[in-house]
């Protein structure tokens, strides 16, 4: 049985990414501290999610394969950076967001938010990977990079706190 | 003076550098001065030009980055000042023309009336942070750290017309070029 945060890791590996910008959530921390210790990751944390949408796209234009950690709560702050920028130019993007708000969920305001964030991926006509298992994560992963590119679109996987 | 001739005055000081362009008139009046393939024209998204710029100048560290600003899209995204000094990549330059308004929806104010840009920089950390009227531009594109320039002008568009390429003839034909 693959670790589900080494899973996430391997998949970003073997998708190509190399520029990685963040915003943390507790669910990402070993994921962020194996990036931080990958020699070939540029890892740009950044102050709110929609700046590392721009830097992002940069990262792209450059030559770059980017992809942005975060809570599904920086969905919310990125939603204008993703339409006007990302889709407008046709930038692939792969989003991994820890989806907070899910089954299992402790903390009461995570939940409005969780709720919606499928419906509003749905409403941008995003796709996204909803894995249960880490090998899922690992094979969404490469196949969300695919789709992106393929879309010049963002492509998210949702990762629930059953997940973990 | 007004923003038409920031530009003008910034353009003149480019060769080969990458430059990415704020969203409404200031890239309607870059494109109408003077195109290239290395302009990147921003369409969308205020406020992301300097992430933008960042984000080529980490992926391009052998390439200048000069990116032209404003002062109302820097205070929607104050948080990059941080991100781009803690970062600080020496390739990348930061103009903000700072005309005290929203100029393309009609010149409202902006608070950077009253701030003073280029101390809220030094205040950030930068040890570029300079007035374009004291610095050589070239000179600063040149230099070891990221550099922060305030142009100051007043509120004022031109009658450039608006880009008549679509999103992803910019993009493609600025990615060929770089």
């Amino acid at each position: 049985m693959m670790d589900s945060s080494e899973a996430i890791f391997d998949g970003l590996k073997d998708a190509g990414i190399d520029f990685i910008v963040s915003v943390p959530c507790v669910n990402l921390s070993k994921i962020l501290n194996m990036i931080d210790e990958d020699d070939d990751i540029i890892h740009i944390p950044v102050t709110r999610e929609e700046e590392g949408i721009g830097i992002c796209a940069g990262a792209y234009l450059g030559g770059k394969k980017p992809a942005i950690l975060m809570q599904n709560s920086g969905l919310g702050n990125s939603i204008n950076a993703l339409k006007s920028l990302t889709q407008l130019y046709e930038m692939p993007l792969l989003m991994i967001m820890s989806h907070r708000g899910t089954e299992g969920e402790t903390i009461c305001g995570q939940v409005p938010m969780g709720e919606s964030t499928p419906l509003i991926l749905e409403a941008m006509n995003f796709n996204f990977f909803k894995p249960g298992t880490p090998q899922g994560a690992y094979e969404d992963i490469l196949n969300a990079w695919d789709l992106s590119v393929e879309e010049g679109k963002p492509v998210s996987v949702l990762l629930e706190i059953k997940y973990w | 003076m007004v923003r038409r001739e920031a530009i003008a005055d910034i353009i003149r000081c480019i060769d080969d550098e990458i430059v990415v362009c704020n969203i409404g008139f200031p890239s309607r009046e870059l494109y109408d001065i003077k195109d290239r393939e290395r302009n990147f024209y921003m369409i969308g998204s205020m406020g992301l030009a300097s992430s933008i710029g960042l984000g080529l100048a980490l992926a391009k560290p052998n390439e200048d980055v000069v990116v032209i600003d404003g002062d109302g899209s820097l205070l929607m995204n104050m948080g990059s000042l941080a991100t781009v000094f803690a970062n600080n990549p020496k390739n990348l330059t930061w103009i903000v023309i700072d005309n005290g308004a929203y100029g393309s929806t009609g010149n409202q104010d902006t608070y950077a009336q009253v701030l003073d840009l280029v101390e809220v920089a030094k205040g950030i950390g930068f040890k570029n942070s300079y007035n374009f009227k004291d610095i050589d531009l070239k000179e600063i594109i040149k230099s070891d750290d990221a550099s922060f320039i305030v142009y100051d002008t007043e509120a004022g568009n031109s009658e450039a017309p608006i880009i008549d390429l679509d999103p992803v003839t910019i993009k493609n034909r600025f990615m060929n070029s770089i």
